[in-house]
């Protein structure tokens, strides 16, 4: 990557300012669903896709991890496991409760 | 004594050991200086971040010593800090938790620098399963660092803003303290804290452990003459220990209401974990067998490491299972169990540790009478301080109890065990005057060591008595691994990993 | 005199084996650090709300198209901050210079927006304290913002006194400006989940 010829750096402008203009639409895309007042279920899902979809662009692209090394890869699976388990862990506890007892906050 | 003031004394010797004692030690200074010799690296990779890590251990440090003079003291609710208790506490509780914040920056610094020196910097021909068992226990404790503490900081940004800002991040609604509803939001969760508490310290405590079997393993190797028996076994099991440690956490939260599903998940994980531990252990017992063993002072602390390491984590299997940990959870035993590991565990790893690579730093021995002095007495009194509270836990005696016990009548059948322990505390302190005396007295009259005097193969052994500036003379290369001791048809009984024939 | 950086391999160019050099590997276990640090505040979102007897939607509490417009200046600061990048690796410092102030200036807008928005907050008596959803609120887009605040330091830094190296050291520069910019679309990724679930649902 850093010695790409500045050929390839103009193509990887113009993928720049693609990627720019998917962005923004996303984002009028997720304002706009909003607006439809989905049941809740529905709204967490479509936004998070949304959400997703826009954050790999950013990753992909703009932070080159489409032609990143392997290690790097390596580095973030790992962290992407641990996210979850971290994400959900409580969640998940608090869903579990004791026989016949409830967890109030 | 004040009953507050044992409190706060028990909550800052874990902090203060874990946070500021081990960690800054295994990793910041035995891993600071002996990992980029081992890789054959000039430096760290980044320096400046290194000293940035350095100041702020200080910075944590200054906050939590300065702690016990505020007004109310230091924090009192234990290293473990649980709300709703710790949103309450005085003004100490604060002052823990900004120099928390400053302590696990430190170390998240630091394992971004170790885990990018260990992969760019190693020497030609170094491969990954070239590398000493040490270097490894590093990179391993490094990831477990850079991933684990930060939802700690969460969560310490999270109990700052309860305290500080009102907030109910961890208070329930209709919390009662003397007598009077809190005048809260409410709508919080005090499990949450612990859930985000024990992600970050149950990695902590392999943390605490990997680099000592680190230095262990160094140690064995080279005074068993012979290379460390299953070392590729060893280095997966310690990959998938890493692994599996952020996934055990809630083997400390079973008495919290926890159901049968996430309390079976948690059983399972930790039983397994169990599995690479023993591997690992056996491995370095395994590496004594046939061995021509030279038993100097490093050796008899990494040897008294083995059993004792041994002791604590097979106590802490009845922990692990929730049915018995329901009579010994918060009791004596647990106290029992983690100090086996960290203290005639891992603390023995650092002295042996010390005595073994005093000559690359100094250039001289320490001596060996002194060193004797220093361990045997130390061995017999770790066991005579931690057995007797496996043996108060089993009969109930809560820990945290200001008055050991005393008050209660269940405790009365294993009171005295309190003088017996307390008695061998202080031998064992008094055990550590040799050492201390040892080090002074070594540093100006310590016999003369050449650079290579325990005639070691890693390669910190290959540079000058202090490392230089750049630390090698010549840029290193890799020809074999890292414990070729006793290979067939050498003359002598070790080669070094960077001499390419055999002699 | 030999400094440190003359020491050390691989602060300029690459490593065969790894194909990095060091401080690229170096910010992605920074930023895979702080994806942990924003999952443990995200995993508090989850469990408040989930507990919670009742928990408002974002939209009838917080102002939809302001939050919209900062997350279009994030987005288009992010664009800037590579453009940064891509002038230099085409050699062409002025223009960097030109962008790399955009991306500043944006960030800077943001932070103001966002400021505005706490204010307005406060007016109304909406405090941290007042519930858990304004305890979080507050608490994750306030630490999202001290990380704003932080790539604003940095770029600044990069942008006036730091740029001095691409005279002495071209390629450490570019490698500088590169890892300034992980940092700073990472900055972007955590506002991407964060807008839509803190906003919006």
């Amino acid at each position: 990557m850093s010695d790409a010829h500045a050929h390839d750096i103009k193509k990887e402008v113009k993928v720049y300012l693609m990627v720019f203009v998917g962005l923004a639409a996303l984002t009028v895309i997720t304002v706009a669903i909003s607006y439809l007042h989905l049941k809740l279920f529905w709204a967490v899902a479509v936004a998070l896709c949304v959400a997703l979809i826009k954050g790999s662009l950013v990753a992909c692209y703009f932070m080159h991890l489409i032609s990143e090394k392997k290690l790097i890869y390596a580095v973030l699976i790992l962290v992407v496991l641990f996210f979850i388990g971290l994400l959900f862990g409580p969640v998940l506890g608090h869903h579990d409760p004791l026989v016949g007892t409830v967890h109030v906050s | 004594m004040l009953p507050e003031f044992y409190n706060q004394l028990g909550a800052m010797h874990g902090t203060i050991m874990v946070f500021m004692g081990i960690v800054p030690l295994i990793v910041g200074a035995f891993g600071n200086f002996v990992v980029p010799l081992q890789i054959g690296a000039p430096d760290m990779t980044f320096p400046k971040i290194n000293m940035a890590s350095y100041w702020f251990y200080v910075a944590g440090g200054i906050v939590m010593l300065v702690s016990f003079f505020v007004p109310g003291g230091a924090a009192s609710s234990g290293w473990t800090s649980y709300s709703p208790l710790a949103n309450i506490a005085t003004m100490g509780q604060t002052m823990w938790l900004f120099g928390m914040v400053c302590l696990i920056t430190s170390s998240l610094l630091g394992a971004v620098n170790f885990i990018t020196t260990i992969i760019q910097l190693r020497a030609k021909g170094l491969t990954f399963m070239r590398l000493p068992f040490f270097v490894w226990a590093q990179l391993v404790t490094a990831f477990l660092l850079l991933l684990a503490f930060p939802p700690l900081e969460a969560a310490g940004v999270l109990q700052l803003m309860d305290r500080l800002a009102g907030t109910s991040f961890f208070l329930p609604s209709g919390l009662v303290v003397s007598g009077q509803v809190l005048k809260v939001s409410g709508g919080g969760s005090p499990l949450l804290w612990q859930h985000l508490f024990w992600f970050l310290a149950h990695p902590e405590v392999y943390v605490l452990i990997l680099p000592a079997m680190g230095i262990v393993a160094e140690i064995i190797a080279n005074n068993t003459r012979k290379p460390l028996w299953g070392y590729r076994s060893m280095v997966y099991s310690i990959i998938f220990l890493g692994f599996l440690s952020f996934i055990v956490w809630a083997h400390h939260m079973y008495l919290t209401g926890m159901g049968t599903a996430i309390s079976a998940f948690f059983q399972a994980t930790t039983m397994i974990i169990s599995i690479p531990s023993v591997i690992i252990l056996s491995a370095l017992f395994i590496s004594l067998w046939g061995a021509s063993i030279r038993f100097s002072v490093p050796m008899l602390f990494a040897l008294a490491f083995l059993p004792m390491f041994g002791i604590g984590g097979l106590t802490g299997l009845p922990l692990g299972l929730s049915q018995s940990d329901i009579h010994l959870h918060d009791t004596y035993y647990v106290i029992g169990h983690f100090h086996y590991i960290v203290a005639p565990g891992t603390i023995f790893a650092v002295f042996a540790g010390v005595y073994h690579w005093f000559p690359k730093i100094t250039g001289r021995k320490m001596n060996d009478l002194l060193g004797h002095i220093h361990f045997w007495p130390s061995l017999v009194c770790m066991n005579l301080i931690f057995t007797p509270m496996m043996i108060q836990g089993m009969a109930g005696v809560s820990r945290r109890l200001y008055d050991g016990g005393a008050g209660y009548a269940h405790a009365q059948g294993v009171l005295h065990w309190n003088v017996v322990m307390s008695m061998a505390a202080w031998t064992l302190a008094l055990a550590q005057i040799p050492f201390i005396i040892n080090i002074i007295w070594s540093l100006w009259k310590g016999v003369k060591a050449n650079d290579n005097p325990w005639e070691a193969t890693t390669l910190e052994w290959a540079t000058p008595t202090p490392p230089p500036h750049g630390n090698f003379v010549t840029t290193p290369e890799v020809y074999r691994g890292p414990y070729d001791y006793s290979v067939l048809g050498a003359t002598k009984d070790f080669t070094p990993q960077n001499q390419a024939e055999v002699t | 005199m030999t400094t440190q950086a003359e020491i050390i391999p691989y602060t300029a160019e690459i490593r065969s084996d790894t194909g990095l050099f060091n401080a690229k590997l170096g910010i992605w276990l920074f930023l895979a650090s702080e994806v942990m640090l924003f999952g443990a505040l995200f995993s508090t979102y989850i469990l408040l709300r989930v507990s919670a007897v009742e928990w408002p939607q974002g939209s009838s509490i917080l102002n939809v198209p302001i939050g919209t417009f900062n997350t279009l200046v994030l987005i288009t600061s992010s664009v800037t901050m590579v453009m940064s990048w891509a002038s230099l690796k085409m050699k062409n410092f002025s223009k960097y210079k030109l962008y790399m102030g955009l991306t500043i200036l944006l960030a800077l807008t943001f932070l103001v927006v966002k400021a505005f928005e706490y204010g307005a907050k406060f007016e109304h008596h909406y405090f941290p304290k007042t519930s858990t959803f304004f305890a979080i609120y507050f608490t994750l887009t306030g630490l999202h913002g001290l990380h704003v605040f932080g790539g604003v330091v940095l770029n600044s830094y990069f942008w006036g006194p730091g740029s001095k190296m691409w005279q002495t050291h071209p390629e450490r520069f570019v490698n500088r400006i590169e890892v300034a910019g992980l940092y700073w679309h990472f900055v972007d990724l955590v506002w991407i989940f964060l807008f839509p679930v803190i906003y919006l649902l």
